[in-house]
């Protein structure tokens, strides 16, 4: 069965849409993440044009990690005060996030912008995990254990702020430039950036890995709320409809792939998902590389 | 004396009123709903004429099919630093957002071209471009590239011998339209000739319309941009969070 989505303004058949939505929330229901990153490049390859599958995807990552929020903050696990700055340093970085956005889509670059994003990103955060989860697996077989708090660089800033909830007492400017990077990925690539804030959280904040997830999911909601205005205000490429049956599919997903993850080892998980990054990476960089059977492209739904 | 006035009329008005055409349409308008799949339009008619059917070569129809035509900018990739670039861009004046010919024979046994030139007829002839930067070398490739791109995805049809008329009176085609329509009026128009001259042309509008929930969806998105996005983020986080509620009540019994 077809669905017209109205914004898109292309037909999509339903159980595809469908299908990937429940493919994308069991994998975040397996490896507990967001999978923003692996929505958006599924749309580009359905065919929906990059400007509608970013705006669309901050809808959907609003939505979904709203009922995650209510059940940390019911076990308060939340740090709310860093929270609020992350949030600060989120929204400045949404705007000019939107604004590179606008400007390379008057260009006719969003595309490639796009594009290019996910693949540094994926490539890279693919690779990385892909290292650690081996490490790991060497390390838990030798029977080590990782160490949280170090003393590093952070400590020498200043404007320094007391964090009760994590326990901390160091200086805002690092919440503040992670929650902007964050920020800026939200807006040009449609992921909630969970992937670059919860490692930046741990190893360079040293937050406690109990308030990680809350603290993070509390910043994700406003940030990609407040991009899904931004598109929606100045690009009109918010595809509501594509974002609820994206959402309804993940939802049933998620639960599956919760009761999947629970049966896996972790190590061999974080493997298993550094393997999917790169492969969605290698995919999207290949049609960067290899030459278009079609050179020519008329500007789509939202210019790109 | 009146025969001479008579004939000086008739010389006067060539072909006005002598074969005209009566036109019918399986319907005037195309809904997009949430599940349109694309649309097969009917078109059929009859050449009404007081006369009898002249000698020579027998009557041929055009039927064109045109959505609302506006401005666009095609771009072209070029490989820069070892990935594929859009560098030019070119502006064509105004192109259709879907244009279908259809005729009742070989293209140049119904039309000649200049006959073409003047009724903008063939899909080459559809699409206006006045000029491109000078900047840009070959600015051609890029209005063939709107019409080999709409081509494949069925927006532009060519559709040579599948005009049927019966007995130069009666005529009918169906065009099918794919699911990918932009809104509009859709200019239709049935062109009478006989050898490659035009000799009587009739023109009427299909509306193409989203409907429903669709169009709502769509023009409160465009009108009121502040409301959709409210709106928007309102029903997916109730989706979200009433899907995954439903979900722990049935887990928990």
């Amino acid at each position: 069965m077809q669905i017209f989505l109205p914004i898109a303004e292309v037909s999509v058949n339903l159980f595809l849409l469908l299908g990937a939505g429940t493919l994308v929330g069991v994998l975040s229901g397996m490896f507990g993440v967001g999978g923003g990153f692996l929505i958006t490049p599924l749309l580009f390859f359905m065919g929906i044009s990059p400007a509608v599958a970013v705006a669309t995807g901050a809808n959907q990552i609003v939505a979904s990690s709203f009922s995650g929020l209510l059940a940390h903050l019911r076990r308060k696990t939340v740090d709310l005060q860093m929270g609020v700055v992350l949030l600060i340093g989120g929204l400045v970085g949404a705007a000019l996030g939107v604004m590179l956005f606008n400007y390379l889509r008057s260009l006719g670059q969003v595309d490639l912008l796009v594009r290019l994003c996910y693949v540094v990103f994926l490539g890279i955060i693919g690779t990385l995990m892909f290292i650690e989860s081996l490490n790991a697996i060497r390390n838990t077989r030798k029977g080590r254990k990782a160490k949280r708090h170090k003393h590093n660089w952070i400590h020498g800033l200043p404007l320094k702020m007391r964090f009760r909830t994590s326990g901390l007492y160091i200086s805002v400017i690092p919440p503040l430039l992670v929650g902007l990077a964050v920020g800026v990925l939200a807006a040009v690539m449609g992921v909630g950036g969970g992937f670059i804030m919860v490692p930046a959280m741990i190893y360079l904040l040293g937050m406690p890995t109990k308030v990680v997830i809350g603290t993070s999911l509390f910043q994700i909601i406003f940030v990609t709320a407040f991009t899904t205005m931004l598109h929606a205000v100045t690009n009109q490429t918010v595809d509501m409809p594509l974002a609820v049956l994206l959402l309804l599919g993940g939802v049933v997903g998620a639960q599956i792939g919760t009761v999947i993850g629970l049966r896996m080892k972790a190590e061999q998980l974080r493997i298993l998902l550094a393997l999917l990054v790169m492969l969605v990476c290698a995919k999207l960089g290949l049609e960067l590389v290899l030459q278009p059977n079609e050179l020519f492209s008329i500007a789509g739904v939202g210019g790109a | 004396m009146m025969r001479w006035l008579f004939l000086f009329v008739l010389m006067a008005l060539p072909a006005l009123a002598e074969e005209e055409v009566v036109l019918g349409l399986s319907h005037d308008r195309v809904s997009i709903t949430a599940d349109f799949n694309g649309s097969e339009i009917l078109i059929f008619g009859a050449i009404k004429r007081e006369t009898e059917i002249p000698e020579g070569p027998p009557l041929q129809v055009i039927v064109s099919l045109a959505g609302p035509s506006r401005e666009e900018t095609v771009r072209r990739k070029e490989r820069r630093f070892g990935i594929w670039v859009n560098t030019e861009s070119v502006v064509v004046d105004a192109a259709p957002s879907f244009y279908a010919v259809a005729t009742s024979a070989p293209w140049n046994e119904t039309i000649t071209q200049v006959e073409d030139l003047r009724y903008r007829i063939s899909i080459l002839r559809a699409i206006r471009s006045v000029g491109a930067p000078m900047s840009v070398m070959n600015s051609q490739s890029f209005s063939d590239a709107i019409i080999r791109i709409r081509k494949k995805n069925g927006l532009y049809q060519l559709l040579e011998n599948t005009v049927a008329v019966d007995q130069q009176t009666l005529f009918r085609t169906s065009i099918e339209m794919p699911a990918n329509l932009t809104e509009g009026a859709y200019q239709t128009r049935i062109f009478l000739t006989r050898e490659g001259r035009v000799i009587n042309q009739f023109e009427t509008v299909i509306d193409v319309q989203k409907v429903g929930l669709e169009r709502w969806l769509f023009s409160l998105s465009r009108s009121n941009p502040m409301a959709y996005g409210l709106l928007s983020l309102t029903i997916a986080i109730l989706a979200g969070w009433g899907a995954s509620t439903a979900f722990r009540m049935l887990r928990n019994g």
